[in-house]
């Protein structure tokens, strides 16, 4: 028996033992489902499935046991007023948190802790891994750890920015929709209406056609795709607002549209919007990250998430799961971000109440 | 009924005008680029007299909204014109035939698409709709958030992450699948369904995970309506609440969740082809794509938007017709 089916069977047993006594009735199903299969995968002798749940389980350990501890020293470390916030964070958002902050850090100082440099040939194709190369070597001989560092940066930073970019048009849009009124909200509305019903993956690749694959078409694509939803978002949480009687009367006090955006709405505004910022920054990345899979996105030398599944795909079917590395990168993020949007957005929702 | 037979002519028109703005889009986004047809066609050797003498063959010497026209007649009636790059997509291999119409190209290919979307399709929405109802109704239990990190997980994948997984474990390492999907006409139907089972396995997945949350909002939205308390305050067995009371009422955004999710399928079915080298219509656009090849790309693209726009029409017809408040709105 190795190690990670005695982590398995112990947790399972625990589990059991924990939910005997606490006395709920789904734990103990569910442990008793979890320990009957685990007896039958054992009597099968598929040992390599118990072992992965054991990993499993030990993964899961360990990172409620880092999320604890970060958020713990996050609430230390902030200041009051945000600390505050933090402790009210269930493990899965400081798991978020934890995993948005170590994809920053190496975003940030990637170049620096790369042992390799982005489009450094040091290798033959397809080298095995060794001491200097942790993952092997790519396609054409690249240290694929390297890349993955350097992938950082380029894909989360283009997502960034396509959102960023989606953002600032789709707000100033909304806002300028919901003061002006009229025939602008109208034209607005339709032009919205138009392009959120083409299928984004579709319209993408309509552009990218047109203006050929360069990572300024990408920001301008994903830009008009998703600055529509932003826009209906914006629209429709400021038409609340605008119709309140603090802006009849700043209105009446003679104040300029500008002013009424900036001082008046955008401070109300900006809990929904925060939200919305991370669940379209997901879209874009998973967009992104599909269209550079197709390669379209990001172009060699520069490395990219998508596209390093594709180019080292040929690995897969020799059994060898390092190129899905990226892939899981890039559901990793996604998922984190997931989770500490959950947390706003329940946050935000429980406030208004 | 006149009224209602008036909103739904209302959705309709609404759908077509949708789809010539689309049209309109996608025309004259390929006519924003600098030089035309003729110059790319021409690329080598072209004089000012052959170029004068190309347009005026393809009629490109004439203004742009009557091409556009001519260009919108030939469509509806399947016309799409030829594609620009020599024989490159033909699937009988053939090399060197410049001028292949458009539609001898994708219409073939399109039946393969069709097959696998609705393969999905068809173990997706029963599967996805029981587990969204049951989910809803097991709310803020542990099954409901086990259920959430599974979903949660699976709709953050990249299609491709899921479906290489899937190829990894269901055909390198157990051999139970084949990882490569190409079909061929003189297959069986049932062959065809296991050559294609992983494309289609990954489709359900990130489908299900979609459908489930849409349903479980939609249904515990609903669940929370006074009614469905007064029902239970009555003291209905708990069954008769959800069969009697609940459901009518579900259909409509149940549909809708349905014909949004089958809206996703088309563009998922994207990135799902390339992985298993399926020979659909979204090899054709990537391909088409990355060669810049516009004919192909402006047909693919307002054949996946047009049934795009028709399944949500669809679903708004259905929902008109199911919601009484809808059919007579105040």
């Amino acid at each position: 028996m190795s190690i990670h089916e005695i982590v398995l069977a112990l947790s399972l047993v625990g589990f059991f033992g924990y939910a005997l006594v606490s006395k709920k009735r789904d734990f103990v199903w569910i442990s008793s489902i979890g320990i009957l299969l685990t007896l039958w995968l054992k009597f099968l002798g598929w040992t390599g499935t118990l072992q992965f749940f054991g990993i499993l389980i030990e993964v899961i350990i360990v990172s409620a046991i880092l999320s604890y501890l970060y958020r713990s020293f996050l609430i230390l470390v902030l200041p009051e007023k945000l600390s505050k916030e933090v402790s009210t964070a269930p493990l899965t958002a400081a798991f978020g948190l934890l995993m948005i902050t170590i994809y920053a850090f190496v975003g940030i100082f990637g170049p620096a802790l790369a042992p390799y440099g982005e489009a450094e040939v040091i290798a033959d194709a397809f080298a095995f891994r060794n001491e200097e190369m942790l993952l092997g070597a790519d396609q054409i001989g690249r240290d694929f750890f390297s890349r993955l560092i350097y992938g950082t940066r380029n894909t989360v930073g283009l997502a960034l920015a396509a959102t960023l970019a989606a953002f600032v048009v789709g707000t100033i849009g909304g806002l300028l929709a919901a003061t002006q009124g009229g025939r602008l909200d109208q034209i607005m509305g339709r032009i919205a209406d138009v392009i959120m019903s083409i299928p984004s993956l579709i319209f993408a690749l309509l552009l990218l056609s047109i203006l050929g694959p360069k990572w300024w078409v990408l920001i301008i694509a994903v830009g008009i795709i998703y600055a529509p939803r932003v826009f209906r978002l914006t629209r429709a949480v400021a038409g609340n607002i605008v119709v309140m009687d603090y802006i009849e009367a700043a209105k009446l006090r003679g104040e300029k549209n500008s002013y009424l955006i900036r001082k008046e709405i955008l401070p109300n505004v900006t809990a929904p919007l925060v939200a919305e910022f991370g669940l379209e920054f997901c879209f874009v990345f998973l967009l992104i990250a599909g269209l550079s899979f197709l390669g379209l996105g990001l172009q060699p030398p520069t490395a990219d998430w998508g596209s390093m599944v594709r180019e080292n795909a040929t690995l897969i079917t020799y059994q060898d799961s390092t190129p899905l590395i990226p892939a899981a990168a890039i559901a990793l993020l996604t998922i984190s971000v997931n989770f500490v949007v959950d947390w706003v957005l329940f946050r935000s929702s429980g406030l208004k109440e | 009924m006149d009224g209602l037979a008036f909103l739904i002519i209302k959705r309709l028109f609404y759908g077509l005008l949708t789809l010539l703005a689309l049209s309109v889009i996608i025309f004259f986004m390929v006519e924003l680029l600098p030089g035309d047809t003729a110059t790319s066609l021409l690329a080598m050797g072209k004089t000012e007299e052959t170029l004068a003498a190309m347009r005026e063959q393809m009629g490109l010497d004439r203004p742009a909204v009557v091409r556009y026209f001519e260009w919108l007649g030939g469509v509806v009636q399947g016309d799409f014109g030829n594609s620009m790059v020599r024989g490159v997509h033909t699937s009988k291999g053939v090399s060197d035939m410049a001028n292949v119409s458009v539609i001898s190209i994708i219409s073939e290919r399109f039946m393969n698409t069709l097959f696998l979307a609705t393969y999905a399709a068809v173990i997706a929405v029963p599967i996805a709709i029981t587990l969204g109802v049951l989910i809803a109704l097991l709310r803020n239990s542990v099954y409901d958030r086990i259920a959430n990190v599974l979903t949660l997980t699976s709709i953050s994948s990249p299609e491709f992450f899921l479906a290489y997984i899937l190829i990894l474990y269901l055909a390198l390492k157990t051999g139970l699948f084949p990882a490569i999907s190409t079909i061929k006409d003189d297959m069986t139907f049932f062959e065809s369904l296991e050559r294609t089972f992983l494309p289609a396995l990954t489709l359900v997945l990130v489908c299900i995970a979609h459908m489930m949350r849409m349903t479980r909002a939609a249904i515990i939205n609903l669940l929370a309506s006074p009614y469905i308390e007064m029902a239970q305050m009555k003291g209905i067995p708990p069954w008769k609440v959800i069969v009697r009371h609940a459901l009518p009422n579900a259909w409509a955004p149940i549909i809708n969740v349905v014909a949004l999710n089958l809206a996703y399928l088309i563009t998922g079915v994207v990135l799902v082809e390339i992985v298993f080298v399926y020979p659909g219509i979204g090899q054709i656009l990537v391909d088409a794509v990355t060669l810049r090849d516009f004919p192909v790309v402006q047909a693919c693209c307002l054949i996946f938007a047009t049934t795009f726009i028709l399944l949500n029409l669809i679903a708004d017809v259905v929902a008109i017709v199911t919601n009484p408040r809808l059919r007579h709105p105040k």
